[in-house]
């Protein structure tokens, strides 16, 4: 942190000469933030695509308004409540856990115990009545006699 | 557009045309511009359409018939209606690809999708850029498959050929009926526009050039899968020999869908201009979802063909594989869902499909009810089997596709019940996939060691209990030496390391008892390949998405910047035109240590015909990582300061070389012995036996 | 009886693809209705000292239109909006939107008014409040100052008889 400012105030003293070159952003450290919210945000204007990529310049007002939110102290929910009142949820690339989506979040913990379910179902119906025990030799040289055929 | 630049448009179109002296003259106002000589060839290619719809019928109608009846003349019918098909399809194919290498522009689909200023191997892959003409390729696609069954099925029996080529034919019979009605390829547009109204830019790449051929050759491919399982049910016939008959196909096929995919992601990763290569987006999941099943497929086949154990299963998971081809193929052309890489949509065609859908997945599943049951069931297995190690992969793999699924149709399902609209992106998939398949990872690993039928734990326990030490102690100290504790990266590491030590255990093991590595079958070899790549894959996954940095800067002529120990300085740019685009393009030094290494060129394009915009980013690839440029926006009147994007991705290329290991075992495995042999035999005198229904 | 498992779910899912055909996965239902305005003060085109803000039309039931100069489907609404300022059936107040080029004022003087009032959103932070995402949309607001409708896209003939007019008439416009 102190690193990235004293970098800054360097390059301001030094002024316009041939030098490091600045980040883009103002403030890198909401800058990061930044994108790192807007990951999870759609752009409204595109197919399909998150507000961090996006070059619509509807994606760059709504960048721009995270930041002076972000600049004014607000936390990372607040900026997410901020967007969700004015664009409700559609704008969230991570859907909200809410009645309407539990199924959604719960669905493939549900799946994969439904599954375990069939699993152990299935295997008690098959079980082997026993394992042979057999020279593991004997086993090993078998085996290698059916691959080859 | 803004109408001085639509006119200067217009004008340069016009002043390219007079130039293009290849099938035109300059055109006077309101003067039909095309030749005799490309005059003919949209319709040849129409009638070949609808020459290859009559053969799909009588590949389809007359050798199911034939099967039911054992009247060996219908059946015979399958393998020349195939072959006749393929060939009027590539006729039509080569028309297509005619009328855009000359620039017809008399036909709507070249009109919209190209640009008399497209280089010309583009102006032949939009081809299948647009709805129709990648409709077109679908199709060609089935009827190459068909054929190539009709090819290599000569030790098959003559009612099971006759039954696969004849489902084939009536899934071709649906897709070509589909094009003729509602989206024909050849549709003229009369008065011809003076230009084309190009092709998007991000398909202007040479990704663009195998990506979907690829993709098509795999989600298509799982069609024999569907057909031969199909054949299945309605023979009502179902053994070992069938899991034997129908893997290879699904296998290749399988492996083509691997390559099809992985091409996509390393194209959107060199195009997109900001080093993504997965968004979880739905068309993405559509050829996704398939790729799970068949994963399953491909496992579940193996406990068939060796064991008789699961046969409805995998009758039921063909079924769904190829189902899920086909959902892909709606969800991307009917406008159901929101994705930037979905064709004009279209409810009517979407209308179209979804009906075409539910009678084929309808009707196929109807089957499976109705017959599935009279299937007898073999292979008695204990809890610690190799049987029961695929029975879990399978589990695990289907409940990640129903994530999937889940994630990709909540919205349009909540929307249709009225209960609003949400997005599901990234974090949803990334934050449900990776937990699901971690435990799918580690059994991997354990899977091929143990025994079919049962096996002892506590011996496989001694033998596997060193690499699993191993793998969870390089997985917790390995972040360490890089940048401290990190759980998702001790995962990723320690999962693949797993993998990769057990399939060496694996290989241990069959050398031990004499064998040479020379002399194992190729579906071993296959296996472990296969199994090592995806764990590479995993690796360079799990060290990219970790340990990847950027810098976001602004460089005016001379500043630079440091990354990862490199220092890149920029010397600005020049002005620099392509055939069909005007760009800046960059140049940016790279060094270490004050050594200069190498430079980058990285351009902004604007494309003459659509004025779109386009950053082309300049990469630098090498084994251990990739160094990669993007220009931004110039921010200032001259252009001499510009954002410039700087990336480090170390180790990205592994998960391209695990997909290659992956898709080299897959075609390895597929081409074991035991196919191979079924095969020659047939051919010698003796073999001309001919079996009955 | 769980052989037919597989075909009752797809078939599920197809009833649920036909309904999603006749969707529009873009369209987006805004999160206002039955909430109040948002309150904004703008400075009005063409006069450099009046103020417009929502609290003007307090008591009427009113249309704010967002629309724009370099809009092309708002061209295309401009009639229809015209002919209802004709006939006087509600007030509708244009806000501006996102105007870089000055064009509103000269526009609609040449192709007509049909603005009570022309409220200039430049930055476009009016819009981002009342979560405009294009133009033209149009937002029905009733005498207590709560949105009571959003229409995205332009207003037609159609639109208005099968949209607009029962829920005027059912705020009593």
């Amino acid at each position: 942190m102190r690193g990235i400012l004293l970098s800054l105030l360097l390059a301001f003293s030094l002024g316009a000469h041939a030098g490091e070159a600045q980040p883009n952003a103002e403030d890198p450290i909401i800058e990061q933030r930044l994108i790192k919210l807007a990951e999870d945000l759609r752009c409204l204007v595109c197919q399909n695509e998150s507000l961090a990529g996006s070059h619509a310049e509807l994606a760059e007002d709504l960048r721009r308004e995270i930041r002076e939110q972000m600049k004014a102290g607000k936390n990372d929910q607040e900026v997410i409540a901020y967007l969700t009142e004015r664009y409700g949820d559609f704008v969230l690339y991570r859907p909200p856990f809410k009645p309407v989506t539990y199924l959604l979040w719960l669905g493939p913990l549900l799946f994969l115990a439904l599954g375990a379910g069939i699993w152990y179902l299935t295997l008690k119906k098959r079980r082997a009545v026993k394992t042979l025990t057999v020279d593991e030799k004997q086993l090993a040289a078998a085996a290698q006699l059916l691959e080859e055929k | 557009m803004p109408p001085e630049a639509a006119h200067a448009l217009e004008q340069a179109a016009k002043a390219q045309y007079t130039r293009d002296s290849r099938t035109r003259r300059a055109p006077a106002d309101g003067q039909c511009t095309y030749t005799e000589e490309t005059h003919m060839i949209p319709e040849l290619g129409h009638f070949a359409i609808i020459l290859a719809l009559l053969l799909a019928l009588a590949q389809a109608v007359l050798p199911l018939v034939g099967a039911q009846r054992g009247n060996l003349t219908l059946m015979a019918v399958a393998r020349p209606a195939a072959q006749g098909q393929f060939v009027f399809l590539l006729i039509a194919y080569a028309c297509l690809a005619y009328s855009f290498l000359v620039n017809d522009f008399t036909v709507e689909n070249v009109a919209r999708n190209s640009f008399s200023q497209l280089p010309e191997v583009y102006r032949f892959t939009a081809t299948w850029g647009s709805h129709e003409g990648s409709l077109l390729l679908w199709v060609v696609v089935l009827a190459f498959w068909s054929t190539a069954v009709s090819v290599f099925s000569r030790h098959l029996p003559d009612d099971m050929v006759a039954r696969v080529l004849g489902v084939m034919g009536l899934i071709s019979i649906g897709f070509i009926a589909f094009l003729l009605l509602t989206s024909n390829p050849f549709e003229r547009l009369i008065p011809a526009p003076p230009d084309g109204r190009d092709m998007n830019p991000l398909l202007q790449d040479w990704g663009m050039i195998i990506h979907p051929p690829m993709l098509y050759m795999g989600y298509v491919g799982f069609a024999v899968a569907f057909a031969f399982a199909i054949a299945a049910l309605l023979s009502g016939r179902m053994d070992a020999a069938w899991a034997r008959w129908s893997r290879p196909w699904t296998t290749v096929a399988w492996a083509f869908l691997t390559l099809g995919i992985v091409l996509g992601s390393w194209w959107a990763y060199r195009e997109l201009g900001w080093g993504g290569w997965w968004f979880w987006d739905p068309t993405e999941n559509a050829s996704f979802m398939p790729w799970l099943a068949g994963t399953a497929l491909i496992h579940s086949l193996a406990v068939t063909e060796k064991r008789g154990a699961f046969k409805a299963w995998t009758v039921l998971l063909a079924l769904t594989t190829f189902s899920l081809s086909l959902l892909g193929t709606f969800l991307v052309r009917s406008g159901v869902l929101s994705s930037v890489h979905a064709f004009a949509t279209d409810p009517a065609r979407g209308a179209f499909i979804l009906g075409f859908l539910a009678v084929v997945i309808g009707g196929s599943l109807i089957l499976y009810a109705w017959r599935a049951p009279k299937m007898i069931t073999g292979g008695l297995f204990g809890w610690f089997s190799r049987e029961a190690m695929l029975l879990a992969n399978n589990v695990i793999l289907l409940a990640a596709m129903g994530a999937v699924l889940l994630g990709t149709l909540y919205p349009l399902v909540m929307d249709a019940l009225g209960l609003g609209k949400i997005s599901v992106g990234p974090p949803y998939f990334n934050a449900v996939f990776v937990p699901l398949m971690a435990p799918a990872l580690f059994l991997l690993g354990v899977g091929p060691l143990v025994r079919w039928k049962g096996d002892s734990l506590p011996d496989i326990v001694t033998r596997l209990k060193w690499a699993l030490a191993v793998s969870v102690v390089t997985g917790f100290a390995l972040p360490f030496t890089l940048e401290g504790f990190n759980p998702w990266a001790t995962l990723g590491f320690a999962l693949a390391i797993w993998i990769i030590l057990t399939v060496v255990i694996g290989f241990r093991d069959r050398l031990k008892h004499g064998a040479r590595l020379a002399s194992l079958p190729r579906a071993f070899w296959g296996m472990q390949l296969a199994h090592f790549g995806l764990a590479w894959g995993i690796l360079g996954m799990t060290l990219v998405a970790n340990y990847e940095q950027e810098r976001d800067v602004r460089m005016n002529v001379g500043d630079y910047t440091t990354l990862a120990g490199y220092t890149f300085t920029f010397r600005g740019t020049t002005e620099h035109d392509g055939p069909n685009y005007r760009a800046a393009r960059g140049t940016v030094e790279v060094s270490r240590d004050g050594k200069p290494l190498y430079t980058l060129r990285p351009e902004k394009r604007i494309y003459n015909a659509s004025g779109t915009p386009m950053t082309e980013a300049a990469v630098r690839y090498s084994l251990t990582s990739d160094i990669y440029v993007s220009l931004g926006e110039p921010l200032d009147e001259e252009a001499k300061t510009w954002a410039v994007r700087v990336y480090y991705k170390p180790f990205i290329n592994w998960m391209w070389f695990g997909a290659a290991f992956m898709i080299v075992g897959g075609f390895l495995a597929a081409s074991d012995r035991r196919y191979r042999i079924a095969v020659r035999r047939q051919e010698s005198p003796a073999g001309a036996a001919v079996q009955g229904a | 009886m769980k052989r037919w498992i597989p075909l009752i779910l797809f078939a599920v899912l197809v009833g649920f693809f036909a309904k999603g055909l006749f969707l529009n996965p873009r369209e987006v239902p805004s999160p206002f209705i039955g909430k109040p305005a948002p309150a904004f003060s703008l400075p009005v085109v063409g006069s450099a000292a009046q103020t417009f803000g929502p609290t003007d039309m307090k008591g009427k039931v009113w249309l704010l239109n967002v629309w724009a100069p370099w809009c092309v489907s708002c061209r295309q609404e401009h009639p229809v909006l015209m002919q209802l300022a004709r006939e006087r059936a509600v007030p509708i107040v244009g806000l501006n939107w996102k105007d870089k080029d000055r064009e509103a004022a000269q526009l609609l003087a040449q192709n007509g008014n049909p603005y009570v009032a022309v409220p200039d959103d430049l930055s476009g932070k009016t819009g981002i409040d009342y979560g405009v995402t294009g133009t033209p949309e149009t937002y029905v607001i009733d005498r207590d100052g709560i949105i009571r409708m959003k229409h995205v896209g332009p207003i037609t003939p159609e639109v208005w008889e099968k949209k607009f007019e029962p829920k005027l008439k059912e705020l009593g416009a």
